[in-house]
């Protein structure tokens, strides 16, 4: 096998985590190499450029891996889950293929088990966060509003909010009818020139690729500005395992793929996993030795355990009145009502609510159809008008606290194109969070009743709901209860750190991607503060 | 994009619909989606919807001869030489009966209909791509959030 160079800095994944990570330790000068299994993207090729927008969410923009079957994909076993593994690999991972829906986890995230006596605290807060979801907020541009009576008052978006629209108002005023929080939300889109990226102009499909380049995903923000700073990235190449040496427990490299299939070594001196909350347990997983029998940094055996997905409801109702449909982006407003616990509601923790403006043409026909709303025959047409641009949504994303047997582990017979072993899921919903969503769904018929709906429909746990891959490496100060230290390096292997969501401890109840971006800086951060001990 | 790598082995089936098939589409779909002088749209039995849906079968196209053969089979032969009226039961035991096939099939139809031109136009849409004009949204007007701001702080501190 051919050796490279050594590198100073070895990334694994160049998605939300990865690209924040290579961004701020480029500044120290070191070689930094992020390895990516897939290519760049380029915007002229996102669906909403085509009429065939719509349909291409089902087939090469899907968000189920097993459904897209890209090249650049690996399958997922997940038979054994009612929540299904969504993902994309590409320069920007899943940030490519996610809504753009920004919230941070609350302070009281960060403290469930002093707070409310279930699962564990995490070794950092929001606090000593702050300066870092500042940070991500500016290198992202994020639209909002400041002073939402849900976060502390420090939070300010660097932009203003996206449109409220007509949903927006209806929902908002009915929201204040019942006396219920509902706020913009802070959303990873562009509201004006910023950084060089144009104004959203409400395609409406920001899921697949924005092709006015208005989302931020992280080939546009975070990856121009780290490889000007001198950082290398390497698409096409699949890593296989991290390698040890076998003196010293140290991470020596790792083994690859690279994009004509030949097998590569790269020694490294650092490596930095941010390969997603199931891809980082596959790789540990698959890298086995001598020395670590069970997979690398896994003595406490918790690699790939705690899986945590946020079980999320679909509640969405029709009205009489026109809504947005799919005319701009998707989410944009939130409530955090229902967010911290309440004993009289029967379930500890909570959830937040983002709200939907409507779906496009083509998959209101067809979830319609499914659901039986929409007939055969001489009556479709009326009916069809009835549905079209006349629905909102409220989508319920609930805390899922961790538990061992929600889990990762390697599928004894699926593979990838390379031979790799792949990810199997063992995944069932809490009597906790069970008891979220009837909460959820009960409350949410009240607000689109309250708004009008004449017609409610309901999806519970929203089947391809598999956006949230947390926990599966989680983050602590004890080595037997936790695969990362407080500052993200692995208890077993010194100079191996994971950034992505693998080290959430808890899920929060809020789309994760700005929280796993700052935790990626603050990681960032203490290397560089312990350069010269940092293996120590 | 092209690679050296090809997961997984392509295993959608064959993308070609047999003459047979087509006719027997074509009748299902004309059940579905009616033409309506009302609304001035085509049937989803259409010739060039029906051209749409054939080149679309992608990674449904198991799917889609095994629906369209068990369509078939409830009728008898082929669905499209029954009366109106018993193609209409033939279908409507077929939904009563198919599982995902049939979902991925009635996907195909419905995705290829509402982005027919005709159909578009008869909902006040514009048969364009969402690139590069958009859509034009209401800004709203943001006191309404001053109920929401007079009702203070909900977050928990810790």
């Amino acid at each position: 096998m051919p050796q490279l160079d050594p590198v100073d800095v070895l990334i694994i994944g160049s998605g939300a985590s990865g690209a924040a990570v290579a961004w701020s330790l480029a500044d120290t000068k070191m070689r930094i190499v992020c390895l990516e299994q897939g290519d760049w993207q380029n915007p002229t090729d996102y669906p909403s450029n085509g009429r065939d927008w719509e349909a291409r969410q089902f087939n090469d923009m899907a968000t189920s891996p097993n459904r897209r079957q890209l090249w650049s994909d690996y399958p997922v076993n997940d038979d054994n889950s009612p929540i299904k593994v969504l993902n994309f690999n590409a320069v920007g991972g899943s940030t490519i293929l996610y809504a753009a829906h920004y919230p941070r986890l609350h302070p009281s995230d960060f403290k469930v088990k002093s707070l409310d006596g279930v699962a564990d605290d995490w070794p950092v807060d929001y606090h000593q966060l702050e300066p870092f979801f500042a940070e991500n907020d500016r290198m992202t541009g994020v639209s909002g509003m400041a002073g939402d009576p849900a976060y502390p008052p420090q939070k300010t978006p660097p932009m203003d909010p996206l449109p409220m629209g007509r949903s927006g108002r209806i929902l908002g005023e009915a929201m204040n009818r019942l006396g219920w929080h509902w706020w913009p939300s802070d959303c990873a889109v562009t509201t004006r020139e910023y950084e060089g990226r144009a104004p959203c102009i409400n395609l409406g499909h920001c899921i697949a690729g924005c092709a006015q380049g208005a989302k931020a995903s992280t080939d546009i923000t975070y990856w121009p500005a780290a490889i000007r700073a001198g950082v290398e990235l390497r698409t096409r190449a699949r890593v296989r395992e991290i390698t040890v040496d076998p003196a010293t427990g140290m991470a020596n490299g790792v083994i690859y793929y690279d994009r004509d299939g030949v097998e590569q070594f790269q020694p490294a001196h650092v490596v930095v996993v941010a390969a997603n909350g199931i891809g980082t347990p596959r790789l540990l997983l698959n890298s086995k030795s001598e020395r670590f029998p069970n997979g690398l940094a896994n003595s406490s055996g918790l690699v790939g355990k705690n899986l945590m997905f946020h079980p999320y409801a679909s509640i969405w109702g029709y009205f009489n009145e026109e809504t947005d449909g799919n005319r701009g982006p998707p989410l944009s407003l939130w409530s955090h009502q229902f967010y911290e616990s309440d004993p009289s509601r029967g379930f500890v923790r909570g959830y937040s609510w983002q709200f939907g403006r409507g779906v496009g043409a083509i998959l209101e026909a067809q979830q319609s159809m499914a659901s039986g709303r929409l007939p055969w025959g001489a009556e479709h047409h009326a009916m069809y008008r009835k549905l079209h641009n006349h629905r909102m949504n409220i989508a319920a994303i609930c805390e899922d606290l961790p538990e061992e047997h929600n889990r990762v582990t390697l599928d004894p017979v699926l593979k990838d194109a390379h031979g790799i072993p792949a990810p199997k899921i063992d995944y069932t919903i809490s009597e906790n969070s069970n008891r979220m969503l009837d909460h959820a769904i009960a409350r949410a018929t009240e607000a689109l009743r309250e708004a009008g709906a004449w017609d409610i429909g309901v999806e519970r746990p929203i089947l391809n709901g598999g956006w949230h891959l947390l926990g599966t490496a989680r983050m602590g100060t004890d080595p037997t209860r936790s695969v990362v230290n407080e500052w993200g390096r692995t208890h077993d292997v010194k100079n191996l750190f994971i950034v992505d969501g693998s080290i959430f401890t808890t899920s929060g109840g809020v789309n994760p991607t700005s929280t796993i971006q700052a935790m990626a800086l603050y990681i960032a951060d203490q290397m560089k503060q312990r350069l010269a001990t940092l293996f120590d | 994009m092209s690679s050296t790598v090809s997961f997984p082995p392509p295993a959608w089936g064959n993308p070609e619909l047999s003459a047979v098939e087509k006719r027997t589409l074509a009748a299902m779909c004309a059940r579905m989606i009616p033409a309506s002088e009302e609304y001035k749209v085509p049937g989803a039995d259409d010739a060039l919807i029906q051209a749409d849906i054939a080149k679309s079968l992608g990674r449904d196209a198991t799917a889609v001869h095994n629906a369209l053969a068990q369509l078939e089979t409830i009728a008898g032969g082929s669905l499209a030489d029954l009366p109106i009226d018993q193609q209409e039961t033939a279908c409507a035991t077929l939904r009563a009966e198919a599982g995902m096939d049939l979902t991925l099939l009635t996907r195909i139809i419905l995705q290829c209909y509402y982005r027919d031109d005709r159909v578009m136009i008869s909902l006040g849409m514009e048969p364009r791509p969402p690139f590069p004009k958009g859509h034009e949204l209401p800004q709203g007007d943001w006191s309404l959030l001053d109920p929401v701001r007079a009702r203070g702080k909900i977050w928990r501190e810790a």
